[in-house]
């Protein structure tokens, strides 16, 4: 079974995933890191629906039905913000910061 | 022999997914990701998920990461320039929020599963046998699941009208 070593290995991916997003400043590969969590949590799913039926690989359907509408809004936002600011970067977009 | 080549592709995705968060280029985190999601399909397919595996390179490796890429290059973000990485200070703090999560999710390794909910082992594979490998998921898809489906299809249409508002410069 491959149970265990499944579970162990989203648990490092998400991880991952959460570092990038912790450790990175541009808009785009923070995106790309919140991808990486959401293929992780898929992972898990996989894993479970084999000991636990079918209905796991249909909610990695739904998963990746969600992801890419997410994609697809989040980077138009990223596109119509870099067109406000001319950057990308997180440090740039502080209007509601104080000062 | 199936754990060996288990880590083997899992030995793969987790050096590409730490190269995809720590290299500068945007385009080259993308395309590290692109090997992560090739290596979780490989996984997908040796967890006796064939058609999750074909829709992970299908969906994610050839569209969505095709739109990161494409945004990336629309915003000529592929130029060298200073590093979007934080500095020591944010980098320990991510790091030590990292390592106190990978520590809450390792009780994870030791799942053992109530064998009253389980299924008999090698049913999936008995199913997948019977009805064919997309059958065994196109079932559940248009039978139990037939609304969360039809309200995917609602969410999608939401997403495509969405960025459309969004990108255009004038509507």
């Amino acid at each position: 079974m491959l149970l265990s070593p499944a579970l162990a290995f989203s648990a490092v991916l998400f991880t991952l995933g959460v570092l990038g997003v912790l450790m990175r400043r541009n808009a785009i590969v923070i995106f790309m890191c919140v991808e990486l969590m959401l293929n992780a949590v898929n992972l898990t799913f996989v894993a479970l629906a084999q000991s636990l039926g079918m209905g796991g690989q249909v909610f990695v359907f739904f998963v990746m039905a969600v992801a890419a509408a997410e994609a697809a809004v989040g980077l138009a936002i990223i596109l119509a913000v870099y067109r406000h600011k001319q950057s990308v970067s997180l440090q740039n977009m502080n209007l509601l910061k104080d000062g | 022999m199936t754990l060996t080549v288990f880590w083997f592709f899992g030995v793969i995705g987790m050096g590409s997914a730490l190269l995809c968060i720590t290299r500068k280029n945007p385009i080259a985190s993308a395309l590290w990701l692109v090997v992560t999601l090739f290596a979780l399909a490989a996984l997908f397919v040796l967890l006796d998920a064939q058609f999750i595996a074909v829709l992970q390179v299908l969906v994610y490796a050839g569209a969505i990461m095709v739109l990161f890429l494409f945004v990336i290059m629309l915003l000529n973000l592929g130029r060298p320039g200073p590093s979007d990485i934080k500095g020591p200070l944010g980098l320990g703090v991510a790091v030590l929020l990292g390592a106190a999560l990978l520590f809450l999710l390792q009780p994870l390794t030791q799942t053992t599963l109530p064998s009253a909910i389980t299924l008999p082992p090698g049913s999936v594979v008995a199913l997948q046998q019977q009805q064919g490998i997309v059958s065994s998921v196109a079932n559940p898809l248009f039978g139990a699941y037939l609304i969360p489906f039809e309200i995917a299809s609602v969410l999608l249409l939401a997403a495509i009208v969405g960025a459309v508002v969004l990108a255009k410069r004038k509507l």
